[in-house]
């Protein structure tokens, strides 16, 4: 439990920013994230993972880790005692391999012993003795019938056409582009860990970091062979997540390793087994060509997207619905016809990453229109507002953009930022930095711009809700509200922004944020920038529903609650604390966002998503171009929140996201060699440090959505979707070079 | 094999410890001092940093017995009885605090920062500070913290 006591109703409502509750807890260290937990009688867990991307298993011998002293359990794929497959939208993935593997990092065993070096090094004493098959490592031949298959049913996982307006539609000024997006890491700094407890009702208690408590729930209970209410999931520290924690990783290794044994067992996954742990953002390729008239008017765009999914299918359905249906941008194009595939291979699973799809076409996309800028002569900026949406207009699936769409403003806010200007002859501020690579020589600026646009919430007529209990009651001879839901925290600030809606809503200071699990309904998971959308309206709701029977005991309906009293126009009609001596008032509510509708499977028309939200960068960069060095100088960035509940986690948002998307510009990328990934540790996968970050100008506009709890609007995913062009756009400035393909190495910049 | 340090002050003892132990695994599992974190395990990322003898360190790199005798403070030994470390109190306030996982490391590290210079520029903040990673702020936020910190 959280607790926070603010200072005065005025200052921690929604639109302030309180600090937050678990806040002192983690600058003090005692915050208990999942790798933090410990329990009596513990044991540790550890997995076998295959080292093949493909093969047959012929044969596992678990005698060398049986008799290794300090072993309590060795389990394999015969030991999973409900389903044996689970999956967030298609069950398709083992939970231990069975009979033969399909990508390298594959579970195959699992040890659980009262050391963790001991578990590991019984692991390894597993002899598996497989026959190795030639991986299918490449999207596009994947797709190729004479390909082999890496699942029965086919190679496939989803085809998304988008058709709209005329698929013959010519225009005078065309530009074609092919692109490649690597595979990005969520990287959270936290690793996959938790702690199962068996129970004496023969379920188990699972304390666990993930992003959405009951999809966990509904997976591990089947595979345990267990009645949901027998599994218990309460959610422990989580040290960030960024979609990498959206599927279950060592949930059911570890709580079957504590229902054999008797004892709890913690997992903790290292980094480098954290690589092959979750699943990644998809590699892409993405073909587009751009018609548009002499005045720079899109007339259409016709491209065809590839997603690797890797071997199994994660949330790829869902991630090339939204590369696709938001595949040409937040332009208004009269004609599209658009093809997007998620595949199977042998590569890594893929699935859910910051910006879901939306982050690969727009690189593509805003790539495009620097071409098209380029082209026609005109100011890359200026083009882009000729095409921009505006409310009215329709997406290529024949949706509606309702509410504002300042996607012309938002680019004029961060072109007249003034620029920075030109770097000092402070070797820290030059790209190679102190390395001393240069002291200005060869050193080229470049400016570049990039726009993005992404849905919020659930699509595609998914059931996208949230629950929220709120109990109003009497604590120390004051009003206190307790909050309960299932929605993760996952470092964005969810608990603060629910206590302070509680504030808000009911007039009382006292707010206490309870640990989310599962003895309360769903709240969905922590992502598509939806939790404080859809749970903060749950949240609104329930406080709604509590101060309802509020006011029909003092049998009013034209007062409000402040300060903890009940007030009308007139002035205080009654304190809370007498209203409570009735007892306390607890609601429960489902809330839900506006249906949304499935897409047409030929054409892919439909009103599939819930809201629109946008983002658009100013990249500012150094590039040594004898050395192939970049050094971001200063990003500009503009969005619009609708209304920022707690303004500095919204910029922190920002920030954040902001420097996910330099990371896929400049550095971040999984290298997988035939199936096996070559760089797993932070030496070899570079995430951006505080000396890549540039200063970053933050503009946040507050245009309010109509339809939306306090005309908010996502605010999570859109900062990572548009700085990656922007960087790679003034990088190309800089140098003059195409530049194709993110990340982008230094040897694209030289040419060695 | 059995490892005496003083910790925060306190002298401690941990038995039974296995030699491949780091000192972040018997400061995390036999201490009951999960402060410090385990982030990457191979000296990286600085979340599990530490003082070792007044020296910061990565706690992952250091063989729990190379701490034998020594004295160790943790991100847990920072705070007075009643009242955060400004540096502490700076980063909450700042708002560079969001999943918390670097927040540990990252404290000991300005920490170390500011007593060796008070009044860092931002190229110094940020030269210091370059052995911690953070995945969810994008730095702006820790930056304002130090300055925050070194203005209190």
């Amino acid at each position: 439990m959280t607790t926070t006591t603010p200072a005065t109703v005025t200052s921690s409502g929604i639109g302030t920013s309180p600090l937050r509750p678990d806040g002192t807890l983690k600058v003090t260290g005692e915050f208990a994230f999942s790798s933090d937990l410990w329990a009596d009688r513990m044991l540790w867990g550890a997995t076998l993972r295959s080292p093949h991307p493909r093969a047959r298993i012929l044969r596992i011998d678990l005698t060398g880790a049986v008799a290794t002293t300090g072993v309590h359990a060795v389990l394999t794929a015969e030991d999973v005692p409900g389903h044996k497959r689970y999956g967030l939208e298609h069950r398709d993935q083992p939970v231990l391999a069975m009979g033969q593997v399909r990508y390298a990092g594959e579970p195959v065993a699992i040890v659980a012993a009262d050391h963790p070096e001991t578990a590991r090094r019984a692991a390894a004493r597993i002899v598996v003795e497989y026959e190795v098959l030639p991986p299918v490592v490449d999207g596009e031949a994947a797709l190729d019938p004479a390909t082999d298959k890496v699942h029965d049913a086919g190679n496939l996982l989803r085809h998304v056409p988008i058709r709209k307006g005329d698929p013959a539609a010519t225009a005078p000024v065309v530009v074609t582009g092919e692109y490649e997006v690597g595979m990005q890491d969520q990287a959270f700094l936290g690793p996959e860990s938790g702690l199962a407890i068996p129970a004496e009702d023969g379920g188990v208690d699972l304390f666990i970091a993930t992003q959405w408590l009951h999809g966990d729930l509904g997976q591990v209970a089947d595979c345990l062979g267990l009645p949901p209410e027998k599994v218990r999931l309460s959610l422990a520290g989580v040290g960030g997540a960024f979609g990498g924690r959206e599927d279950v990783s060592m949930q059911v290794h570890a709580c079957m390793l504590a229902l054999h044994t008797g004892r709890p067992v913690k997992m903790v996954y290292s980094r480098e087994e954290s690589f092959f742990g979750h699943v990644h953002r998809h590699p892409a390729r993405l073909a587009y060509e751009h018609g548009a008239d002499e005045d720079g008017r899109l007339v259409y765009v016709r491209a065809r997207i590839v997603l690797d999914g890797g071997a199994y299918a994660s949330t790829s359905m869902a991630v090339v619905a939204n590369a696709t249906t938001l595949g040409i941008g937040p332009y208004r194009v009269p004609n599209v016809t658009m093809d997007g595939y998620a595949v199977y291979t042998n590569n890594p699973p893929c699935g859910a990453m910051r910006g879901f799809g939306a982050v690969q076409a727009c690189f593509a996309y805003e790539s495009q229109m620097d071409r098209l800028a380029e082209r026609l002569g005109l100011d890359p900026v200026e083009l882009r507002a000729r095409n921009a949406i505006e409310p009215g207009d329709t997406m290529p699936t024949g949706q509606v953009v309702e509410g504002p769409a300042p996607v012309a403003e938002l680019l004029r806010l961060v072109r007249d930022r003034p620029l920075p200007g030109a770097t000092g002859d402070d070797l820290r501020e030059l790209p190679g930095g102190v390395a001393n690579t240069t002291h200005g020589e060869g050193v080229r600026r470049g400016v570049g711009y990039g726009i993005g646009i992404k849905n919020v919430g659930f699509s595609e007529g998914f059931d996208d809700y949230s629950t929220a209990r709120v109990r109003l009651e009497v604590v120390g001879g004051e009003p206190a509200v307790v909050v309960h839901t299932a929605a993760a925290e996952v470092g964005q600030g969810l608990v603060t922004v629910q206590a302070q809606i509680a504030r808000t809503e009911l007039g009382v200071e006292q707010v206490t944020v309870a640990t989310a699990d599962t003895s309360v309904g769903s709240a969905g998971s922590s992502s598509a920038s939806r939790q404080t959308y859809v749970t903060g309206g749950a949240v609104r709701a329930a406080c709604a529903a509590v101060r309802d029977e509020v006011l029909r005991r003092v049998g009013r309906t034209d007062a409000t609650l402040e300060g903890g009293r009940v007030v009308a126009a007139e002035g205080v009609v009654a304190d809370l604390v007498d209203v409570l001596a009735a007892g306390p008032i607890e609601r429960t509510v489902e809330w839900r966002h506006r249906p949304t509708s499935p897409l047409d499977p030929a054409t892919g028309q439909g009103d599939a998503h819930v809201q629109y939200a946008f983002a658009a960068h100013r990249a500012v960069v150094d590039v040594d171009v004898d050395l192939g060095l970049v050094r971001v100088v200063e990003i500009a960035t503009a969005q619009d929140v609708g209304r920022a509940l707690h303004p500095q986690s919204v910029r922190g948002q920002i920030a954040g996201g902001t420097a996910q998307g330099l990371g896929l510009a400049v550095m971040e990328e999984i290298q997988v060699v035939d199936g096996k990934i070559r760089n797993p540790s932070f030496t070899d996968y570079l995430i951006p440090t505080i000396l890549d970050v540039p200063p970053m100008r933050i503009d946040v506009l507050e245009l309010g959505d109509p339809s939306a709890p306090y005309g908010l609007r996502g605010v999570g995913e859109p900062p990572t979707i548009s700085s990656t062009p922007a960087i790679v756009a003034a990088i190309r400035a800089a140098t003059g070079l195409p530049l194709k393909r993110v990340p982008v190495r230094p040897e694209h910049l030289t040419g060695t | 094999m059995r490892v005496n340090m003083t910790v925060n002050g306190e002298p401690l003892r941990a038995d039974d410890v296995w030699e491949g132990e780091s000192l972040l695994y018997v400061l995390r599992e036999r201490l009951g001092l999960p402060g410090a974190k385990n982030a990457c395990e191979q000296g990286e990322c600085g979340s599990c940093t530490v003082y070792l003898d007044d020296v910061p360190v990565c706690a992952c790199l250091v063989a729990a017995g190379q701490a034998e005798g020594r004295t160790v403070r943790t991100v847990e030994g920072l705070a007075e009885e009643t009242a955060l470390h400004p540096v502490q109190r700076a980063f909450l306030e700042a708002g560079a605090v969001q999943c918390g996982f670097c927040t540990p490391g990252l404290v000991v590290a300005v920490h170390d920062l500011l007593e060796r210079n008070p009044h860092p520029s931002e190229p110094d903040i940020r030269e210091a500070l370059a052995g911690n990673l953070c995945r969810c702020t994008g730095y702006e936020n820790i930056v304002a913290a130090v300055k925050l910190a070194a203005a209190s």
